[in-house]
Order: C-alpha cells, then sequence, then structure tokens
C-alpha cells in the first residue's frame, strides 16, 4: 500500500518535468524527424543528398576532428590543472574555482569576441611574438581549425574541470596514503591508484566536452571563418541560405543519430549512471 | 608536576631485554613503587612471541617529538621507545594525539621537532614508501578499482616482485587471514569484516618488520571487533612484527597489548604494562579513562595510609605526596564486608541497584555528597543477601586496591 502511494507520488512529482521535455523536446524533434523524411511528400531526398553531396561528409569528418582535438586539448590543460587545485589550501582552492567558473558566465560572444581580438593577425598574440622576435610573419591563428579548437577549448574547458575536479575530490585520501605507505612511490601511486579512480571523472568530463563540441555553433562561425564548417554551420545554411527546412532536419536527425552512437560505445565501456553522479 | 610513573624508565635510552622494561628508575621525584612484572599480571614479556629478549636497538623509537598545528599543540615532547616484535597500542580519547603520533611513525606527517628512528636508522626524513611498513586504516582503505588479490598484491609491485613470486606470497597472506580462495572478488562483495581481513593480508604480504593499525576495528559491530582482535594478535603472534595499534577503546587495549601508551593532550601518561595501567594508573586521567572508576577525594594520613571520609584506609603502595589526591576506586574491587571486618572498611547507603546480566551495578553514597559504584558478580550465593537500595552496608578495599594518584587531572 505504502508504495503504492509513494509510487503515485513519484509519478506526480515527475509529471511537470515530462511535461516539459513531451512539450518541448520530444515533439518538436518528432516533428524534425517528420520533416526531413518530406519533401513535396514521403521522399529520402534530403538523406540520399547527404551522401551524394562531398560536402557532407568532409563537415562530418572535419567536425568530428576538431571535436577530437578539442576534447584533447581540454584534457591536457584540465587534468593537470585539476590535480594541482586539488593539492591548495581550501581557499585558494575556491579562488582557482571561481578563475575557472568566471568566463563559464560569461556571454559565450563576449568570450569568442575576446579570442578574436587576441588571435587576428594584427592581434595581441601576433604581435607579441613579432615584437619579441620570434615571429616573422603573423600565424593563422584564425579564421582555420586553429582558431575554432583554441576557442573552444577555452569555452569548454569548465565542462571538463567541473566532474573531473569533483571526482578527484572525491578519491579517499586514505587511499592514497596507504598505497605510499604500503612502498608506492609517488609516480607508481599516481598512476596505479589515483588515475584510475580519476578516470570516471575524466571520462564524464571528456563524453560531455566531445558532445557539446560536435553540436557547436558560434565559435566555429566567428573564429572559423568561412574555411571550417561545422555541422552546427551546416544546418543553419542549409535555412538561411537555401530556406531547405527538410534538408537541415536530415543533418540534425544524423547528428543526434552519431551522438547517441556515442553514448552508447562508451556505455559499453564504463556506466554512465556511474559516470553522470549517479551512484 | 610529579613524572608519570613508569614512562621515564621504559622510555630511557637503554637498551634492555623485555623483562627489565618496567624495572624502576628511581628518578629524583619517583616517589613511587616498582612494579617488576606488574604486582598481579603478566611480565611484559611473557606476550611478546618473539625478539624481546635480544639487546638490539629498539624496533621504534621516537625522541622528544613535538607536532603543532597552527596554535594548538598536538604532540608535546613525545618520546616513545618500542621493542623488536612488542604489540603497542597508542591509547588515547579524540584529540589526544595518538593518530598523530601514528602519522609520525607512519611518515605521513613530519614532527616539528623531534627524531624517529627504525633501529639504527634515523627515518624522520624518509617518506613512507621507503620506511617498509605495513598499514591498516579505520576505513580499510582498500582500493576499489582492484581485485582482492591485487589489492593484497599492491604492496609487492610496488616493490617490483616477479610475477610468480606475487601469486604465491598473495595466496599465502589470504590463507593466513582466512581468506583462500577470495582472490578474484571484487572489493564491493566483501563484508565489512572480510574487507579488515583484505586490508590485514595487504599489510602483511611483503612480512614487514612494522605493522600499523589506526583503529582498524572500529568500523565493525562489538561481535566482530572481539573476534578481530584475537586474530589480529593470534596473527602477531606468528608473524613477530613490531605492532603499533592505535585505538580509543580502552578494553580493545588492554586485550591487545604488550604495552600501552596512554595518551592525554599530546602527551604520553603512562606507558606500561596492561596489568600496571589498569592497576596503577600513572595519574587521574589513566584511572580515570581506562576501567570503570571513580575517583574520589582523600586526605594522606602518611606513607601508607590515606582518610576517606573519616575512616583511615591502609595502602599497600606508597601513597604520593600533595594535598590533592584522590583514591582509585574500581567497581569490581569492592566488596560487602564480612560481620566484624573493620580493616580497610567504610559505611556506605545504597542508593539504586541495577540489574546488568552478569553482575549487578549499585550506586552508592559515601557520605559529603560523594558516591561510588560497586559493581557484584550476579551469583545465587551472594543475590539474597544483598542490601536493599536506602539500606546501610559496609564495604572493603583491599590495601593493594587502594590506590592513590594526585587528583585534578580528570577530564
Amino acid at each position: 500500500m505504502a508504495s503504492e502511494r509513494s509510487g503515485r507520488a513519484h509519478v506526480l512529482l515527475l509529471l511537470p518535468g515530462l511535461l516539459v521535455v513531451g512539450a518541448l523536446l520530444l515533439l518538436p524533434l518528432l516533428w524534425l524527424l517528420a520533416l526531413s523524411f518530406y519533401d513535396n511528400g514521403l521522399s529520402l531526398v534530403h538523406y540520399t543528398r547527404l551522401f551524394e553531396d562531398p560536402s557532407y561528409a568532409k563537415s562530418f569528418l572535419l567536425t568530428f576532428q576538431i571535436a577530437g582535438a578539442v576534447t584533447l586539448t581540454a584534457v591536457l590543460l584540465g587534468y593537470p590543472l585539476c590535480y594541482w587545485m586539488l593539492g591548495l589550501s581550501p581557499t585558494w582552492q575556491r579562488v582557482a574555482f571561481i578563475c575557472v567558473l568566471i568566463p563559464f558566465w560569461t556571454s559565450l560572444l563576449v568570450r569568442t569576441y575576446a579570442w578574436l581580438v587576441l588571435l587576428q593577425r594584427r592581434g595581441l598574440v601576433n604581435t607579441t611574438l613579432q615584437d619579441l622576435g620570434v615571429l616573422s610573419e603573423p600565424l593563422a591563428l584564425m579564421y582555420n581549425a586553429t582558431g575554432t579548437t583554441i576557442g573552444m577549448a577555452h569555452i569548454l574547458l569548465p565542462f571538463l574541470v567541473l566532474p573531473l575536479f569533483a571526482t578527484m575530490q572525491g578519491i579517499d585520501r586514505d587511499l592514497l596514503r596507504a598505497a605510499a605507505a604500503l612502498g608506492g612511490s609517488p609516480r607508481f601511486v599516481f598512476w596505479r591508484v589515483f588515475f584510475p579512480l580519476s578516470l570516471p571523472g575524466l571520462t564524464a568530463g571528456a563524453l560531455l566536452v566531445f558532445v557539446l563540441s560536435i553540436g557547436y555553433y558560434v565559435t566555429p562561425q566567428l573564429l572559423g571563418g568561412g574555411s571550417t564548417v561545422m555541422i552546427g554551420q551546416l544546418i543553419q545554411r542549409n535555412i538561411e541560405l537555401f530556406s531547405s527546412w527538410g534538408a537541415a532536419s536530415a543533418v540534425s536527425m544524423v547528428l543526434l543519430a552519431m551522438v547517441m552512437g556515442v553514448f552508447l560505445v562508451m556505455s559499453r565501456f564504463l556506466s554512465l549512471d556511474r559516470v553522470f553522479g549517479a551512484r | 608536576m610529579r613524572q608519570p610513573i613508569l614512562s621515564d624508565v621504559v622510555q630511557g635510552p637503554a637498551p634492555h631485554s623485555g623483562l627489565t622494561l618496567l624495572r624502576s628508575g628511581a628518578g629524583p621525584d619517583d616517589t613511587r613503587p616498582s612494579f617488576p612484572d606488574g604486582p598481579h599480571g603478566l611480565a611484559v614479556g611473557e606476550r611478546a612471541s618473539t625478539g624481546m629478549t635480544n639487546a638490539q636497538p629498539h624496533a621504534i623509537c621516537v625522541r622528544a617529538a613535538c607536532k603543532r598545528f597552527g596554535t594548538s599543540v598536538v604532540l608535546d615532547d613525545v618520546s616513545l621507545d618500542v621493542a623488536d616484535g612488542e604489540f603497542v597500542t597508542l591509547l588515547g580519547p579524540s584529540g589526544s594525539g595518538k593518530t598523530t603520533l601514528l602519522n609520525i611513525i607512519a611518515g605521513f606527517t613530519a614532527p616539528d621537532a623531534g627524531s624517529v628512528h627504525f633501529g639504527a636508522e634515523d627515518v624522520t626524513r624518509v617518506p613512507p614508501h621507503k620506511r617498509g611498513i605495513g598499514i591498516v586504516f579505520q576505513n580499510y582503505a582498500l582500493f576499489p578499482h582492484m581485485s582482492v588479490a591485487d589489492n593484497v598484491a599492491f604492496p609487492l609491485k610496488a616493490r617490483g616482485v616477479a610475477g610468480g613470486e606475487i601469486a604465491d606470497q598473495v595466496a599465502w597472506a589470504l590463507s593466513l587471514v582466512k581468506l583462500d580462495g577470495y582472490g578474484g572478488r571484487r572489493i564491493d562483495q566483501l563484508s565489512g569484516g572480510q574487507r579488515q581481513r583484505v586490508a590485514l593480508a595487504r599489510a602483511i604480504v611483503f612480512r614487514p618488520k612494522l605493522i600499523l593499525m589506526d583503529e582498524p576495528l572500529s568500523a565493525l559491530d562489538k561481535q566482530l571487533r572481539e573476534h578481530m582482535q584475537i586474530e589480529i594478535r593470534t596473527l602477531h603472534e606468528r608473524l613477530g612484527a613490531t605492532t603499533i595499534y592505535v585505538t580509543h577503546d580502552q578494553r580493545e587495549a588492554l586485550t591487545m597489548s604488550n604495552r600501552i601508551a596512554v595518551l592525554n593532550k599530546g602527551r604520553i601518561a603512562q606507558f606500561a604494562a596492561p596489568e600496571t595501567v589498569y592497576n596503577y594508573p600513572a595519574d587521574a586521567f589513566v584511572a580515570d579513562f581506562i576501567g570503570e572508576a571513580a575517583l574520589v577525594p582523600v586526605e594522606r594520613v602518611d606513607e601508607s595510609s590515606v582518610r576517606l571520609e573519616g575512616t583511615v584506609l591502609r595502602c599497600a603502595q606508597p601513597v604520593p605526596q600533595g594535598d590533592k589526591l584522590a583514591l582509585v576506586v574500581r567497581s569490581e574491587k569492592l566488596r560487602l564486608a564480612r560481620d566484624g571486618e573493620d580493616e580497610n572498611a567504610f559505611p556506605v547507603t545504597v542508593r539504586s541497584r541495577m540489574f546488568q546480566g552478569e553482575s549487578q551495578l549499585m550506586v552508592v553514597e559515601i557520605g559529603g555528597g560523594l558516591s561510588l559504584t560497586f559493581r557484584l558478580p550476579t551469583h545465587v550465593d551472594t543475590d539474597g543477601s544483598l542490601p536493599q537500595p536506602g539500606q546501610q552496608a559496609k564495604l572493603s578495599l583491599h590495601p593493594e586496591h587502594a590506590f592513590v594518584v594526585p587528583a585534578g587531572q580528570a577530564p
């Protein structure tokens, strides 16, 4: 009786959320799905074009390459950062955390334009390096994949740092002390105990960064120039330039399927509920 | 302040055999008796299995260790000598510094002053992983991402032991803790008691000369804890490794140790065999912390007697100097005086009586608002003749049990 009642109560508690998700996410998605198969009647034309037009394949490949590069950059920057933050006193830890989060609270556009200022031909980076005599010619840091990767890695870094730092903080200090006392050198303890135990946080963060990168739009649009077209831009072009809602929907559906695919593959290697802290 | 009775002796630098550990040091202000073996108890060496009779340097030697965290002094000039193969317990309430002392021995914490020696080697600046110690923590600290066998193999792998040898030694260690065949299990498939055994196996697998245990049993329930106490003792007797054991449980300390170091506010209040610590506490704190004792204010009459509320009690052990003295009255040492028995007997009024299974506990008043507890085993011979609440009775305390300490140090 009691469990039945609490079961019903749970459904009631879930109802608002379910309604919002259903009305604002599920229905539009179904609408998109329907659109992608419609071209003056039921048609597969939007999907066949994805395979026939080589620019689509090129864009998908580039998107995954950039997402991979962004994830790798974020991991290489974020892991040492988290490890360093872990050793700080609580006060300085909070300061470091705020420094990580401040860009997170700043508008995406502002941050992207800030990179524009830094990375352009006559930008701060290039002029400084030239003044110092390191460079004779300015580097092409923008309007290409490099600029897109730098900008996105910076903007998405908090998504890696947050779950990774939480996981690192959750590692029992006694485990490390036990490992040291039992004869493990600092290097041995790091690779055999600390790193494996931080992996769930690292994978969670990397997965978040990767998935967010795949669908990113603003930063590649501004920093990538016309030459690097990621999937998000492809969808936008289909609508803005060609007013082809069907084609845009088809690309969206493929993108969605790919993201789901990434999750599916990852779930084979680790339990996602643990990654996202449900357990 | 008077020196703790025995600590000045046993902390002395002279090499000594186990049986002379408790010989009196006869310091200048040492007015206390010597207890060669603890008058009623075992000699220290009797319980130790190995190594107590050679005159090598101490297995562990902490010299004048001090540690402060911020403004609070956690360890105040602590010295501790542990003989090879000895089982020593650091006992004290939380905040007494016992864990800090263990951390200093393990190398997790560096002392602000003082030094730590293992044998002849000064290890004060040696990092933990080069100290060769086996360690067991309160929360087991097992590696959750490894199997039981991998956990136990960790110290061997860290030392670069060859693969084939690892399997043999892991099997040996697991069989010692009665976990044969559990090697493939995951840690989260084990019960609390089993986890503690894995932690033990991991601490002993590389046959360390020194094992440190930080409240290893406090997370277990009472029955399992008592069982594991016996197992750890047995294991200690088989392996003969010097063991430092931290606990706040005085009964556990009494059960397991060759010697107990009682810590209070960052100092060692007493370091002696369990029998000595129990029967002849160094001060009011030790008397109060160990066992069930009432500390009753008494007046010094002479070397061998004190006055308790008008009754003069004879004491077998010399009464210390000072005008603030307390008689240590352990509830089980009191008994009902026989008719006509007057020596060391005093009148009381029974206030209440509680049945506690194996014994009855009576709260009695001795006048002047002072009350004592008095414990008597339940037995058909005596149950009928026990005084009822409100009645007068006469209790006697054997001179050997009439032990007096300086008052005023109880928490």
